[in-house]
């Protein structure tokens, strides 16, 4: 949307980590991931069986470089839980060998 | 183009103390994994030592660096390695 200004995208963002429990910021969907990480990510919580919404940045370049500017990291995938940046790929991973995923997502 | 050497100086300069290692993933020069072990992790979150990290990376992440994989340890956390 080329009338989307960056306090638009900013507002969108914000909302919709309000608004979904676990929410994934990836390259491609579930079906169709476009990217290494974001498949990483995707993978743990259909493993974890829990209800996911996934945002594909390839779909909107402005909350592509939005998303970076929301949560100051460089990099796709981004993890929110309640609202919570959690990190990228890396630390989900970390996180759910430790068994600490598991426990942020039933609190 | 990145040389893993390369990258490994910028990150060690940037983090004044810190041990890098790093591997060129996919043998493209632009997908990266590194390992990071600095004292000044100590006492911070994984999310805030990535930051510290991709700061001292600056702009190559996202443009020249692809992808980068990062595990950032203290000393001790990192043990024997």
């Amino acid at each position: 949307m080329e009338s989307q200004t960056k306090s638009d995208v900013q507002k969108k963002i914000t909302e919709d980590v309000a608004k979904y429990p676990v929410l994934l910021y990836v390259k491609g969907t579930p079906q169709a991931p476009m990217c290494g990480f974001s498949k990483g990510v995707m993978d743990i919580f259909q493993k974890l069986g829990v209800e996911f919404k996934t945002i594909d940045v390839l779909e909107d370049s402005g909350i592509r470089d939005g998303v970076k500017q929301f949560s100051s990291w460089p990099t796709i995938p981004q993890i929110f839980i309640q609202g919570k940046f959690v990190g990228g790929y890396d630390i989900v991973r970390d996180l759910y060998q430790k068994g600490e995923l598991q426990k942020m997502l039933k609190s | 183009m990145f040389s893993p050497d390369r990258i490994r100086e910028i990150v060690e300069k940037g983090l004044p103390g810190s041990r890098a290692e790093v591997k060129d993933l996919t043998g493209t020069s632009d997908h990266f994994e590194l390992v990071v072990i600095a004292a000044g992790f100590d006492g911070k979150s994984l999310v805030d030592r990535h930051r510290m990290v991709y700061a001292t990376l600056g702009a190559l992440v996202g443009n020249e660096i692809h992808a980068l994989s990062i595990r950032a340890l203290t000393p001790g956390e990192a043990g024997g390695r």
